[in-house]
């Protein structure tokens, strides 16, 4: 059976712990063929886990010659692991830098790529490749697509899978990448680590309750309800614009995309821009002072009335309940 | 300096976007223009001509069918100097893969220094064009920059990742990209509307950039949509006024029936 590689997001890669989309992967990989998680830098904390989700080689890349760069070193030394390898497919998380890898990677590869699928498949008859679905315009197609040249790059989001244990070999193999000074031209002079917030991941959320212009800035209300149900927190295009909260939270087009149990838009009137973000959601609640925002023409429960005291009730009776 | 920015002449994103029977995205029948995300990158690459002030020209670039010669000349009103559409109907339907190659090959032609491009198209999203002109090219990429600066030969942007804000540094040539949070983009102004009518919009076709008709188009593209479905519409649920405080109650009884709480 041919490998699989999967890059193991760097940012996955804190406190000793996988996060839950490169399980994801690793889950998706197993589908179409043997999983061979990708790691730059040190493995040793990281093997035990990725071999628990199926991984039955994890390469390692030193780090010397690819985190000081921005995404051109990963795209090159995946591309030597291809030839190294002739993988059935790579899988890589999307993201800003996953899917400029992959583009990379498929102009190195002159292979065919697809970026943020909602869920992968071996295509039928197995030797085919792999079918991959995405949700495309907004949210309001959904579509399936195949490689059709070279080897399949597919970049996938999170939550396109329930992580599943499968005991893999986990052989740690140092993969020696030659990475050329051409890679090197892009330098990240420095960096700020994000201030975490302690509340779930964005993009992994079970729940996620977001704010918008309705807010008028005021996100007390709506970080206060997040928490009393366990939740993530997101903002609208326009709460972001407006310099409310950081670009990281942003919901829609031009921000994360998020496909959680339940969406509660809070303030928030619904412009495609931001349903491209969010209309996957299972459930979607919304709140907001305006009858007519289209919002309520996507939602499972409205509430018309003020965020403001809306959701400090509804989060005093939560807290109640739970006693 | 030579400033080429790549923009996409898309369907409107608020009109009702299609597949036509081959699959591929309807970009006749519903209405086209510039995409949003590429004003933001017209706009940065005119603050950077703005602020060398000298002899600078920026060009502004596009691959597409007819029509896509609206979005170079709304970009002309803007204020770019001159336009290059590059026109052949054997570049329908052509891959992302494909139309770097077309878009490469236009840039050699035109020359660079610099190549701004916005975030990703409005229509297919993909967001891969940057990083694959600069392979494609052999130049740096600074990508998915919220603020862009030159500094004599030197690039420098922001870039607010996942995990981290960081500064990425490059040397010209490069290719860079911009986000929506770069800066609004300017309305073109009546004076540049009027002005835009004498500027140069040249059509090149794949043979002007010798670029051989079998690499691109649908034929050739390195990957295929299989099967498209409109996603069933949402069905309204039940909406209720806040009355006296009712709605907290009502919106707490709604989680809870549906065990979130």
């Amino acid at each position: 059976m041919s490998e699989v590689l999967v890059l193991v997001d760097s940012n996955s890669l804190v406190d000793g712990k996988v996060s839950k989309p490169t399980l994801e992967l690793l889950t998706i990989a197993r589908r179409l063929g043997e999983p061979s998680a990708v790691v730059v830098g040190d493995a040793s904390a990281f093997a035990e886990t990725l071999a628990a989700y199926g991984a039955e080689k994890i390469y390692t890349v030193d780090d010397a010659d690819v985190t000081p760069y921005l995404v051109a070193p990963k795209a090159t030394v995946l591309a030597q692991l291809v030839e190294k390898t002739s993988p059935a497919a790579v899988l890589i998380p999307s993201g800003g830098e996953g899917k400029e890898i992959a583009g990379r990677l498929a102009v190195k590869l002159d292979s065919g790529l697809i970026t943020d699928a909602v869920d992968v498949q071996a295509g039928p008859d197995g030797g085919a490749g792999p079918v991959a679905t995405q949700s495309v315009f907004a949210g309001s197609y959904t579509v399936q697509s195949k490689v059709t040249k070279g080897t399949p790059i597919i970049t996938v989001k999170p939550n396109s899978a329930a992580p599943e244990q499968a005991a893999g070999a986990g052989a740690v193999e140092e993969f020696a990448a030659t990475v050329p000074e051409s890679a090197k031209t892009a330098t990240i002079t420095a960096s700020e680590p994000r201030a975490a917030s302690g509340r779930p991941e964005l993009t992994e959320a079970a729940i996620v309750v977001s704010g918008g212009r309705g807010t008028g800035g005021n996100f007390e209300a709506v970080e206060g309800f997040a928490d009393s149900i366990g939740a993530a927190v997101g903002a609208s295009r326009a709460a972001v614009d407006s310099g409310w909260m950081p670009h990281a939270f942003q919901v829609g087009q031009t921000g994360k995309t998020v496909s959680p149990q339940l969406y509660v838009a809070n303030g928030i009137s619904g412009a495609i821009q931001h349903r491209a973000g969010m209309q996957t959601s299972k459930t979607i609640v919304a709140v907001n002072k305006d009858d007519e925002a289209p919002i309520f023409e996507l939602v499972d429960f409205g509430v018309v009335g003020d965020l403001q005291t809306v959701l400090p009730a509804a989060t005093a009776e939560i807290t109640q309940r739970k006693g | 300096m030579n400033i080429v920015v790549c923009v996409k002449y898309v369907p409107d994103s608020t009109a009702d976007r299609r597949f036509e029977s081959d699959n591929t995205v309807d970009r006749v029948g519903v209405d086209g223009l510039l995409s949003e995300l590429d004003e933001y990158a017209v706009e940065q690459a005119l603050q950077l001509k703005e602020k060398l002030g000298d002899d600078s020209t920026l060009t502004v670039l596009t691959v597409g069918p007819d029509g896509a010669t609206d979005a170079v000349r709304k970009a002309l009103q803007m204020g770019a100097d001159k336009g290059v559409h590059v026109a052949d109907e054997a570049i329908a339907g052509s891959c992302a893969l494909s139309t770097s190659l077309v878009l490469a090959e236009a840039l050699k032609k035109t020359g660079f220094d610099l190549v701004v491009c916005g975030m990703a198209s409005t229509d297919g999203s993909m967001g891969v064009i940057p990083s694959m002109l600069a392979e494609r090219l052999d130049v740096p990429a600074a990508t998915l920059g919220s603020s862009v600066e030159l500094d004599g030969e030197t690039l420098r942007i922001r870039r607010d990742g996942d995990a981290a804000t960081e500064t990425i540094e490059a040397t010209l040539p490069l290719v860079c990209s911009v986000t929506d949070q770069s800066g609004e983009a300017r309305y073109p102004s009546f004076k540049g509307i009027m002005a835009a009518k004498k500027k140069p919009l040249e059509t090149w076709s794949l043979a002007d950039l010798g670029v051989d008709a079998e690499l691109v188009g649908l034929s050739a593209a390195s990957s295929v949509v299989e099967a498209t479905e409109a996603r069933p519409p949402r069905t309204a649920g039940q909406v209720v006024p806040d009355e006296d405080g009712s709605g907290a109650h009502a919106l707490v009884e709604f989680l809870a029936s549906k065990k979130f709480i």
